[in-house]
């Protein structure tokens, strides 16, 4: 991370030796005093930081070359944070932003980790054995003995490890609760329930050991909430910053009876993300929906605006050309349904999944019809699908090498039918995210602007693929 | 041909002499090191007309058992231990009530191997697709034991198409949600829906986990591909030849000799093709969840009718699904008394019990195929009391 030279007013803080390195685990929050305007230009910062974080998470692979040089490129351009300490001060305000709700927390958590992995990563290899040494990470390395008793075990755990590796660097014997990542992805050696990490690959525990320490914190943040909100300066901005992150959550109420059920198949061809018409179109082959198949579509309906009646409709309609009876369906199915439009239970409204979620959680197994096309299919298969639904070649091209910003299905759904009938309010629909913007410099409204309905653009072109002729 | 009494009319009967209460109560009591453990552990049950209570729980055995001879439940499922009292979950503050901790389980389901299964589909399953559930035991078995390190592992037959797996451990009780996702994920080698083709890759180097488990299929494979023919059909060989990389030259029918080629990243074809069709598929959500509520050992599957028993592993091999009791068999062994030891084990019983009522219970299910079962269960009980025996003595200080 880098620390320009900008021009600006050197607060000679007597923390400054605190600050000696940039990276740190932010357990102790800032005591000095900041005036209004730089509360806010560093929370706003931050947030623009971390969203960058996000969307370069995304669309390349965490830590690749490409991410690390995109992440360093887009860091400069944001000039932020300009000094150790509005780093430290930035995080600490977010936290107040980001803990009231499970949502907020797991993205603000999420994002700060993957930052904290780009930056431990960009350490040397000194400054990074000092930095473990510095905040007391002490885990147990292995006897020499035991290396060698396990040194095949080891090297064909751990992609790129080598026997010369082994014998020169230190093995630690770390409980597998510890170490979560590394054993989700079978990255390392697990025996009687411990995992053994080579003195290189220890970033993974550390990461574990912040985001388990951040996540307590928020909790606790959440409780002294209360008296943050009574002060009437900050109220205002945090709820701000909490929603800049929501973004448009296609939530139904403004859009329910804008579509009928006779219309669902031509809207499905015409107006359908690839994933949803995967799924309208499996309903309707085989009547049947499995569970996670249900929610994303059932949810995504909601969206587009079916009401929870033609819903029952809808579902039951197909259920019962199915294996199930209309007994059945009434005692087994509608509950969910009605639960999903929050009529049941916690009586939550659910809101339809964006596509980080549909990539991220519950991928698709046996029978199932969910998740993303692009990122759940065969290459091959995908390739086949666009054809079959009338993609030009080139437009495969461009679909496998697009970095345009589709961040919902619902936002798939909403731009086609505006394209569709003319691109008239195209622009009114856009400002809604960019309220953060409001109160940020004129320059910085007008590029993000520009690039939203640049992205548009884009998303104009790839519509027409999609369209049947 | 004799009728089977309909289920409603034996579950009474299997609740109030046959239901191995006390078995069932040492379990969940967990030797009564964690206070409140079994009043704080969520029950649903489900009763006649698909009828669906949630958030049961019962302050003693004796409770328990009133309450289940009464409601007569058609399934029993067992949910997490909570912070407090589930039958009370509304009178707490909005918030507080939320599920601490549970077993770690796993659910292996017949239907999720229909595309690679040609014998029967959906909820069928006959002496030929089991195989896959021996396989899934063994596999996951030994991982849970030697890479994770637990050791109070309970198998069930699930009564109809499937196994389930309750790993007691107290480490195990305490995972947190990720732990669980962490580990079933770990145990996940078969990947992709209705969209993928191939849905296991393997690129090296390859990890001891993988070996050990390759291991176990090599040694089900041969006979279990003969037995389902996975070549016998034009149509099963052409979703063989799928998953086949281009290049590889020729399979000779009815035989898996391939002649493979050079190219590094297809060198591991074959042992793919033995993993999709044999390699365990698990739910990853029913493991994922601490509050996810599981069909509880002894339940009855209310569409097959058989008990859903503890799986010995010690003689695996020759578990038979169709030879597990029904609850209608059992309940008509009660009226014959079985010959030969059992009676002279009854004649023992009667000397050391005073309690009637429990003297006729115990014999009760003694007298029937459940018998071995309940057996197993309470070696596998033996087992982990010496856990909690350790943990009493520590919190007295004695140790």
């Amino acid at each position: 991370m880098e620390f320009s030279g900008r021009k600006r007013k050197i607060h000679t803080s007597p923390h400054a030796e605190h600050y000696a390195h940039a990276l740190q685990f932010y357990e102790q929050p800032p005591t000095e005093n900041i005036c209004l305007s730089e509360f806010e230009t560093f929370a706003v910062d931050r947030v623009k930081l971390l969203k960058t974080v996000e969307n370069l998470g995304l669309s390349y692979v965490k830590m690749s070359d490409d991410y690390n040089k995109k992440l360093n490129n887009e860091a400069k351009v944001l000039n932020f944070p300009y000094r150790p300490d509005s780093d430290h001060i930035s995080h600490f305000i977010l936290r107040l932003a980001y803990c009231q709700t499970e949502d907020l927390r797991r993205w603000f958590i999420q994002q700060e980790v993957d930052l904290f992995r780009y930056r431990f990563n960009d350490l040397g290899r000194e400054q990074k054995l000092e930095f473990l040494h510095r905040n007391n990470l002490q885990y147990n390395a292995i006897s020499d003995k035991e290396k060698v008793a396990l040194k095949d075990q080891l090297i064909s755990s751990s992609y790129g490890l080598s026997g010369v590796t082994i014998e020169h660097q230190d093995f630690y014997k770390v409980p597998f609760q510890d170490a979560l990542d590394l054993v989700r992805a079978r990255k390392v050696y697990l025996q009687a329930g411990y995992v053994y990490i080579p003195h290189q690959d220890i970033i993974t525990i550390v990461l574990n050991d912040f985001r388990t320490k951040l996540s307590k914190a928020l909790a606790l943040t959440a409780r002294s909430l209360p008296a943050v909100h009574s002060d009437e300066r900050l109220q205002p901005l945090l709820n701000h910053l909490s929603h800049a992150y929501v973004g448009q959550d296609y939530s139904f109420q403004k859009n329910v009876g804008k579509i009928s059920l006779e219309q669902i198949d031509s809207l499905s061809g015409k107006s359908y993300p690839l994933c949803m018409r995967q799924l309208h179109q499996a309903v309707r082959e085989n009547h049947h929906l499995r569970h996670g198949g249900r929610m994303q579509y059932g949810l995504f309906l909601k969206g587009i605006g079916l009401s929870l009646e033609q819903a029952l409709q809808f579902w039951k309609s197909e259920f019962i050309r199915g294996k199930v009876d209309a007994d059945k369906f009434d005692k087994a199915y509608a509950y969910s349904i009605r639960h999903m439009f929050g009529k049941e239970g916690k009586r939550t409204d659910y809101t339809p999944y964006s596509c980080m979620k549909v990539i991220l959680s519950n991928p698709p197994s046996q029978g199932d019809h969910h998740g993303c096309p692009f990122r759940h299919s065969d290459p091959e298969l995908l390739k086949q699908k666009l054809q079959f639904y009338k993609v030009s070649p080139s437009g495969i091209e461009q679909v496998g090498e697009s970095n345009f910003s589709l961040n919902h299905p619902n936002q798939y759904f909403i731009e086609s039918q505006r394209v569709l009938s003319g691109g008239k309010d195209i622009k009114r629909e856009m400002e809604t995210p960019q309220r953060l913007q409001e109160n940020s410099a004129g320059s910085t409204a007008a590029r993000e602007a520009a690039n939203a309905s640049q992205d548009l653009a884009g998303m104009t072109d790839l519509d027409s693929i999609f369209q049947d002729p | 041909l004799e009728t089977i009494p309909p289920l409603p009319d034996l579950l009474p009967l299997y609740y109030r002499r046959l239901f191995p209460f006390s078995q069932y109560y040492r379990w969940l009591y967990y030797g009564g090191v964690q206070k409140n453990y079994f009043q704080n552990r969520e029950f649903s049950f489900t009763l006649k007309d698909d009828i669906y209570v949630r958030y049961q729980s019962f302050s003693s055995q004796a409770e328990l058992e009133k309450e289940i001879q009464k409601m007569n439940p058609y399934k029993i499922d067992i949910g997490a231990v909570y912070s407090h009292k589930p039958n009370q979950h509304n009178t707490v503050k909005s918030g507080t009530f939320h599920a601490l901790e549970k077993e770690l389980v796993f659910d292996i389901d017949m239907t999720d191997y229909d595309d690679v299964r040609t014998c029967c589909s959906a909820a069928d399953i006959c002496s030929k697709c089991w195989t896959l559930m021996t396989i899934a035991i063994r596999i996951l078995d030994r991982a849970l034991r030697d890479d994770f390190g637990f050791q109070h592992l309970l198998w069930v037959y699930s009564g109809r198409r499937g196994v389930h797996c309750w790993v007691c451990d107290e480490a195990a009780r305490k995972l947190s949600v990720a732990a669980r996702s962490a580990v079933a994920e770990y145990l996940t080698l078969v990947k992709g829906g209705e969209e993928t083709v191939k849905k296991v890759v393997l690129t090296d180097p390859i990890h001891p986990f993988i070996r050990k488990s390759l291991d176990v299929v090599e040694k089900y494979f041969t006979d279990y591909a003969h037995e389902q023919a996975i070549l016998g059909h034009n149509k099963s060989v052409d979703k063989v030849l799928a998953l086949v990389p281009e290049d590889i030259l020729f399979i000779v029918p009815m035989h898996l000799h391939i002649f493979s080629g050079d190219d590094k990243k297809q060198q591991y074809f074959q042992e793919e093709i033995m993993l999709q069709y044999c390699y365990p598929r698990l739910d990853v959500n029913v493991s994922k969840g601490v509050n996810h509520l599981l069909k509880s050992p002894f339940s009855v599957h209310p569409k097959t009718g058989r008990i859903s028993v503890p799986i010995d592993l010690k003689e695996l091999d020759k578990f038979d699904p169709f030879a597990v009791p029904t609850i209608s068999l059992i309940c008509e062994e009660l009226d014959q008394p079985r010959t030969g030891e059992k009676e002279s084990e009854d004649k023992k019983e009667k000397e050391n019990e005073n309690n009637a009522t429990e003297r006729r219970k115990i014999r009760d299910y003694k007298r029937t195929s459940l018998a071995k079962y309940v057996k197993y269960f309470d070696q596998f009980l033996d087992g982990i009391a010496c856990t909690w025996k350790g943990e009493l003595l520590k919190k007295s200080g004695m140790l």
